[in-house]
């Protein structure tokens, strides 16, 4: 009985523990338009890291809490995004309808694709993953008079939400006090970011969870303790990919136009390396990893405009090479030592 | 109407040519090492420059003899950082290859240029094989040729020789093999650079089509994803039809609807994967 | 009736037969031993009766239901739990962590995305109560990667009877451990079958575990029944000394 006792207070305490860096991670991202223009960033660009960041992190649902590889997640990324654009440019000037069909467009070819590779495992089901995101790219690419083609779809831009009789403008650029333009399409995808990585918590600490993660840990036994492992990373999969096209969504609101590179193996591996230089095994790495990622990239494309491919891939290699548990995988090792 | 079928077939054969090259280079470093070459369509671009280069020094038959083994040798060099990665989850070696392809494809650029190059064809190749087929040279004889006596090579290599029953084998169960008292790096290094080998192959075979630029291999990495989950994974002669299956596949669509001939090898893939997701000759079991 | 009946499995790998014709009947509150020499065939034969690969022929009756053709994550949800020869645990997972998610699984609520809080109380007490019953409560937050092989194993067994089982497989428990570790796994199987009550039917190969606990032992040798009855039959069973002597180095 005290051992109950026991192992209820250091869960308390542990959770104590775990509640001051979120609150960190929540004031540092409330404040950005206030302090990022300030070491030269800018709202869209802080916007980029949260839609990136969200992406990763749905990927890492399967990548690091279920132990599965998906190469090919930006399919789904650029589905969202296309799916919200063309929503906008043809059918109807509304945000919430947009982000609606955008997120069901990826996730359920997410969830039909899935059903159809789940036996599959490691780096085949890798290859498979990869080639079916690349079908949407072909598509995206080549059907030019309704995608755009090469160029991307444009012609389209997010409206304002009218709920009721209020009206949340988040068209307008301009600056407000001190609050540099674009503040407003930030708090909103902040809004949208901190509904889903919410859900996502949720869903993480779950019971369901807890399989996810007894699968990545240990297959066999997985099964051996009575769960039908193809069904679980099924169910995984189709839930990365919603969270993942949510995130395509806001990437189309936020760039009013959608590009296929979005949609590329390329774009893909993005992700994969954000979660991995973020911490595959924690669930904010992934945001942190966008972030480093995201201004490393900017930085790299401006400074060195023909040779930044190179360097970014040396970082890759490095980071794999030297830092594969990433950088919050690392602090919880020193911390637990 | 009779030469268009010919043309068409031509233009089949040799795709799939290079579709079945590259995809069976994928494919040994695939089965054997676990490992997807992000990096295969850049060993294709840099067996074609290292061609152009040489060619400059030793004439076009110089380059074809030693572009590819040279390429192979760089080969060598990324195998051995993949050394590290090997026992790990294998998201690293994907991301490895992944950023390698990143690098190369940088390094050529930054080297050579992004304007496409074009390098000297001896004349008997450039030569039409009849006055009324012209638009078939001898060059594209001469490149299924290779590739096909290349083909016969590795699956006869893989057949007869010792080190090629150890790949086979090891295909299978590299622990066993280990076991038996084979150096497993080494093989794995050497299969490695095979791969690379007919990869660079095919980039010197593809200097007389197009011209050559950094990106000249893109177009083959997905084609030869999709040999491989067509025809089935393990299986060198599933990759093998599979490759085949889908350039004749694309040439014919391309002749009937062009914008469609990329998209139809994805389709094909689907197909198989919802019918006989092992691929058409892949064991179950197999990953 | 018996808790499990099989009936004439036969498994067969290509040309090669590795389980031939074996028969094994369990009652209820036994606790079997298969044994026989390396390569006799028993971890094959075990891995046909929790459902790891299907017999070629012959048949596996679970307290009356036939299950030879129920997948293996069925299997456990019936009534069959497993521990195999290497340890099969989740590494970098607490012990906490580990026996929670054979509770909750046990539970039916593997796909829940909440969990209430008496749902959640109510774990933590089974939890709690496997991890005494076992004798690693002081070790509950340990990562079970970073434990002694004995302390993974018995992780290993509290997983198993967190699924609330009919009938334990235990595939070779003291497998690589020193004396004292198997002494204390010995003791644990042997409280699970004198107080609990579980039916236990496990692999071993160490003589002294076997005897000490088994109420019936049944040896395999080359893939078929050799012999079967209690510790003194088959230790005065001539047959049985030869397969082990003619084997012995």
């Amino acid at each position: 009985m005290s051992s109950v006792i026991a192992a209820t207070a250091s869960v308390q305490r542990s959770a104590q523990r775990r509640w001051l860096p979120v609150a960190v991670i929540w004031l540092a991202l409330v404040t950005v338009p206030v302090w990022f223009p300030l070491l030269g960033g800018y709202n869209a660009l802080a916007g980029s890291v949260l839609v990136f960041g969200l992406a990763a992190m749905g990927l890492n649902l399967l990548l690091g809490f279920t132990g599965v590889l998906s190469f090919g997640h930006a399919a789904y990324f650029g589905l969202g995004a296309y799916g919200a654009g063309l929503m906008l440019k043809y059918v109807a000037a509304s945000t919430p309808l947009a982000m609606l069909a955008g997120t069901l467009f990826g996730g359920l070819a997410g969830t039909l694709f899935g059903l159809v590779i789940v036996r599959r495992r490691g780096v085949y089901f890798a290859m498979c993953t990869i080639a079916f995101g690349q079908i949407f790219y072909y598509i995206a690419y080549k059907w030019n008079d309704f995608t755009g083609g090469f160029d991307g779809l444009r012609g389209f831009h997010r409206e304002p939400i009218g709920i009721g009789a209020l009206t949340l403008d988040i068209t307008d650029e301009q600056p407000f006090l001190f609050l540099s333009e674009g503040f407003r399409f930030y708090y909103f995808t902040l809004a949208m970011f901190t509904i889903a990585v919410v859900l996502m918590g949720l869903l993480v600490r779950s019971p369901f969870g807890r399989t996810l993660r007894a699968i990545r840990e240990n297959e066999r036994r997985a099964r051996f303790l009575g769960i039908p492992v193809e069904r679980h990373i099924w169910l995984s999969f189709s839930v990365s990919c919603f969270f993942t096209a949510l995130a395509g969504t806001l990437y189309a609101l936020l760039n009013n136009f959608a590009d296929p590179l979005a949609l590329h193996y390329t774009q893909s591996g993005y992700f994969v390396i954000m979660a991995v230089l973020g911490g595959m095994r924690s669930f904010w790495g992934p945001l942190l990893g966008a972030a480093v990622f995201w201004v490393l990239k900017d930085f790299l494309s401006s400074a060195l405009p023909e040779e930044w491919m190179a360097f970014l891939g040396v970082i890759f290699v490095l980071a794999v090479l030297f830092f594969p548990r990433g950088m919050l995988g690392m602090l919880k090792r020193r911390s637990a030592e | 109407m009779l030469t268009s079928i010919i043309y068409n077939v031509a233009n089949g054969l040799m795709l799939g040519a290079f579709y079945v090259l590259m995809a069976l280079g994928l494919s040994l470093i695939l089965n054997l090492s676990n490992v997807i070459n992000f990096a295969h369509g850049n060993f294709l671009a840099l067996g074609a420059y290292l061609a152009l280069e040489l060619s400059k020094v030793m004439g076009f038959w110089g380059a074809l003899l030693i572009a590819p083994l040279l390429t192979a040798l760089i080969g060598v060099l990324v195998e051995l950082l993949m050394r590290f990665v090997y026992r790990r989850d294998p998201v690293y070696s994907l991301l490895l290859t992944f950023g390698l392809a990143f690098v190369m494809q940088g390094a050529m650029l930054w080297w050579w240029g992004p304007s496409p190059q074009a390098m000297e064809m001896p004349d008997i190749l450039n030569a039409p094989i009849s006055a009324e087929l012209f638009f078939v040279n001898w060059y594209r004889i001469f490149t299924v040729v290779v590739v096909i006596a290349t083909v016969i090579g590795v699956f006869a290599f893989l057949r007869h020789t010792r080190v090629g029953l150890r790949i086979r084998a090891g295909t299978l169960d590299l622990d066993t093999v280990s076991a038996l008292g084979v150096n497993v790096k080494l093989l794995r290094t050497f299969n490695f650079t095979v791969g690379c080998l007919l990869a660079g192959l095919s980039g010197v075979l593809l200097t007389g089509k197009n011209g050559i630029s950094p990106n000249m291999g893109d177009d083959y990495l997905m084609p030869s994803f999709i040999a491989i989950i067509v025809g089935g994974a393990g299986s060198l002669t599933g990759t093998l039809f599979g490759g085949l299956l889908i350039g004749i596949t694309a040439a014919v669509t391309g002749a009937i609807y062009a914008p469609a001939s990329e998209v139809v090898i994805f389709v094909m893939m689907i197909l198989v994967l919802l019918t006989r997701p092992r691929g058409l000759m892949g064991e179950e079991g197999m990953l | 009736m018996s808790m499990l009946d099989v009936q004439k499995v036969t498994k067969n790998f290509g040309s090669l037969v590795a389980v031939q014709e074996v028969s094994l009947r369990v009652e209820p509150g036994e606790l079997r031993a298969v044994i026989g020499p390396n390569g006799a065939g028993k971890t094959t034969f075990f891995n046909m009766i929790s459902g790891f690969f299907p017999p070629s022929s012959g048949h596996i009756v679970f307290d009356g239901a036939d299950v030879t053709a129920l997948p293996a994550h069925k299997r456990v949800t019936i009534g069959m739990a497993r521990t195999f020869q290497i340890t099969e645990i989740f590494p970098d997972l607490s012990v906490h962590e580990n026996v929670l998610s054979a509770v909750e699984v046990a539970a039916g609520r593997r796909l829940r995305l909440w969990n209430t809080k008496s749902d959640a109380a109510r774990d933590e007490q089974t939890v709690a109560e496997t991890l005494t019953m076992v004798g690693l409560s002081a070790k509950a937050n340990r990562l079970v990667g970073e434990l002694a092989h004995g302390d993974q194993r018995a992780t290993e067994i509290a997983m198993a009877l967190a699924l609330r089982p009919r009938l334990l497989l235990l595939d070779e428990p003291t497998a690589g451990m020193g004396d004292q570790e198997t002494y204390e796994i010995t003791n644990l199987i042997r409280r699970l079958h004198r107080e609990n009550q579980y039916t236990i039917v496990l692999i071993e190969h160490d003589m002294r575990v076997v005897f000490h606990l088994a109420d019936r032992i049944s040896v395999l040798d080359q893939g078929r029944l050799l012999a079967e009855g209690t510790p003194a039959e088959i230790a005065a069973n001539e047959a049985v000394q030869a397969a082990y002597l003619g084997k012995a180095a």
